[in-house]
């Protein structure tokens, strides 16, 4: 750590780490009611776990990106935090305000939130992903421009360099989408229509450039190779991200009542949407095959060369396995999505914060360099345990995805949707297993924390 | 007379930097995506794309694509300039070629101008969602290859390149011929062939 003001960064990374534990027990009950319906009911209906499990991944990642932009901002340009007190305060109010919103969800009916905090006064809630509640996104608007106050002061009183460039980007964009969660028109197409421009428009858009300028980060520390070369690259990266993602928002306008001509659009511009996926596997691959010293973080390579890869997997290969819109036509809103949305989330953005996590961390805790062996060790287990369960997880909601196609949308005698998913039920039974085993990941994840401190540094 | 002509590196191939070499593999993977999809599309509605076809300006079309080849042109002056390490000139082969870029945008937004007040917007037919999606798609390239060529022409004004080192200014090139290239196949394609 060379600057100060960096620690903030610690706080931000342990309340994702805390948060990411709650997504992930909630995400293993949610799995459970899918083959026994009545698990926990009433006290945690499905509707409420998996709100709480949407919502948790968002609100851990955003807190992964602000201590990531804490931590690397100052390092970038070579300058103290223009306030790191705003920092730790802001850091508190969005932990608090987050914890009482998913107490909310879990303590009262949601219609009963709805008007106990004031929804009829401006309208917001009710829309997947979107449901906090009003004053909730309100707070989300006071934290971001908060954080962006202090993030651009930063960049701008100090040297500026593409990565700090295309992060501040990136975080400027998913704030102003953000504003998109406000706007709620009553006719449902529009309604949908802008939807997406938070919804799409964070996950395969501005969220790529955060993505990109990270990893970027993490690369030229653990490699050393010259940042001119890697930042050349980033520009690739993001040229082809914003060429692609942008109108690839059509993917998603084929059958919302939109003009037809979205069904072309949509499906040309997000089949190449893997294009800056794949560009990214290339660049951290050469970039670690060019490394000019042998960093002795280990752990933090491995997460790093795992990003691009699983993004890849996740984001494009099975992003493009639906999104052409005739394929789309029999596939949408099955669990095709859900193995695409579980392999993207993790391969793209949870893996892309444990890199920065799992490189910053030590630094922040007084190392010179690396943990112990024995610590990276541990953290290499989990590393595989979870991207390994998160693959299988993948496969099994494929293989029950394809099944429900068939069963429910081409067979000759087309079944109900309940019917189909009692036949589908040993996937899910499968899934739940493999859940679990991600769980076990987790666990030893958290546990690479507290193993080896006592220990010497690993060298290179 | 040979003495005092400054040494040149040997050629290296491709010319300029290797990542740009991707970007444009990927941004001709793009458009070829899309001509793939215009051929996919015609082969169901021959006629309605005969008869929309006659609707468009070929005159300007044609016009635009002596316009991108002229500047490519200019282009190529500019980097056997700055291979002879004559900076100057260099800067004020590509400033041409970014003005042939300005005229070719002013051309096309007349052209589009044309076409709205006729009514044939993007959900006109199929026909004209191919031609405002492709052109505009292009037209989008032409504008980013005029910042390449600025961001170029300027390190060229500051004597950032000399004879032995001049990467950028092809890197610049190299994407600017690949803009001129996808133009000169769209415009048969979708003004002309039939």
């Amino acid at each position: 750590m060379q600057y100060q003001s960096q620690s903030v960064a610690k706080l931000y990374f342990i309340a994702a780490i805390g948060l990411f534990v709650g997504q992930i027990l909630f995400g293993t009950i949610l799995g459970l009611q899918y083959v026994i319906g009545d698990f926990l009911f009433p006290e945690i209906p499905f509707n409420v776990a998996r709100m709480v499990h949407t919502n948790l991944l968002i609100v851990w990642l955003l807190f992964g990106f602000m201590g990531a932009a804490y931590y690397l901002v100052p390092e970038e340009t070579e300058t103290e935090l223009f306030s790191p007190k705003l920092a730790v305060a802001l850091f508190w109010i969005f932990l608090v305000a987050g914890a009482l919103t998913i107490l909310g969800y879990l303590l009262v009916p949601y219609a009963k939130l709805a008007e106990m905090t004031g929804n009829d006064l401006l309208p917001t809630m009710g829309r997947e992903f979107l449901e906090q509640p009003t004053i909730t996104k309100i707070g989300i608007v006071i934290v971001a421009l908060g954080f962006l106050f202090n993030i651009t002061m930063t960049v701008l009183k100090g040297r500026k360099t593409a990565i700090a460039w295309v992060l501040l980007l990136g975080l400027w964009g998913l704030a102003v989408f953000f504003l998109f969660a406000f706007y709620v028109p009553d006719n449902l197409v529009l309604d949908k229509y802008y939807w997406w421009w938070v919804v799409h428009l964070w996950v395969e858009g501005v969220w790529e450039l955060i993505l990109g300028a990270i990893l970027a980060f993490v690369l030229i520390k653990v490699t050393g190779v010259d940042r001119e070369v890697i930042e050349k690259w980033l520009y690739v990266i993001i040229a082809l991200t914003l060429i692609t993602g942008i109108i690839g928002t059509g993917h998603h306008y084929y059958w919302i009542g939109t003009p037809e001509y979205w069904q072309w659009l949509g499906s040309i511009f997000s089949a190449l949407e893997p294009i800056p996926f794949f560009a990214m596997v290339v660049f951290a691959f050469n970039m670690v095959n060019r490394r000019r010293r042998e960093h002795p973080n280990k752990a933090a390579t491995l997460w790093a060369m795992g990003t691009p890869v699983m993004a890849f997997l996740g984001a494009g290969v099975w992003g493009f396995l639906h999104t052409l819109a005739p394929v789309n036509y029999y596939t949408h809103g099955t669990q095709i999505t859900a193995a695409h949305g579980h392999m993207a989330f993790y391969g793209a953005y949870v893996m892309v914060v444990l890199t920065i996590i799992s490189y910053a961390m030590p630094l922040l805790r007084g190392r010179a360099a690396a943990n112990s062996p024995k610590a990276q060790r541990l953290e290499m287990w989990s590393f595989w345990l979870m991207t390994i369960s998160i693959v299988f997880i993948t496969l099994f909601l494929t293989g029950a995805g394809i099944l429900q196609v068939w069963l429910q949308r081409i067979a000759e005698n087309p079944e109900p949707f309940m019917v189909v998913q009692d036949k589908i039920a040993l996937f899910y039974w499968l899934r739940e297993i493999t859940g679990v085993i991600f769980l076990i990941g987790l666990v030893v994840y958290i546990a690479s924390f507290f193993v080896g401190g006592d220990e010497e540094e690993a060298t290179a | 007379m040979k003495a005092t002509t400054p040494a040149s590196p040997p050629r290296r191939s491709p010319p300029g930097d290797l990542a740009i070499w991707v970007f444009i593999c990927a941004e001709l993977l793009a458009f070829g995506v899309f001509f793939v999809a215009y051929a996919f599309a015609r082969v169901g509605h021959v006629e309605l794309f005969n008869e929309s076809q006659l609707l468009l300006d070929r005159f300007s079309g044609a016009l635009n694509t002596l316009v991108l080849i002229t500047s490519s042109y200019f282009v190529v002056r500019a980097v056997a300039a700055i291979r002879k390490g004559e900076a100057t000139l260099c800067t004020r082969w590509l400033l041409a070629a970014i003005g042939m870029g300005s005229l070719f945008l002013v051309i096309k937004v007349t052209e589009y101008g044309h076409k709205l007040e006729q009514g044939l917007d993007l959900g006109y037919n199929l026909f004209f969602m191919f031609y405002w999606t492709m052109t505009v798609f292009h037209f989008m390239h032409v504008i980013l290859g005029m910042v390449i060529l600025a961001a170029v022409a300027l390190k060229a004004h500051r004597g950032g390149y000399s004879a032995q080192e001049h990467t950028g200014v092809e890197t610049g090139a190299s994407y600017w011929h690949m803009v001129d290239l996808v133009w000169i196949i769209l415009f048969p394609l979708i003004y002309v062939i039939r």
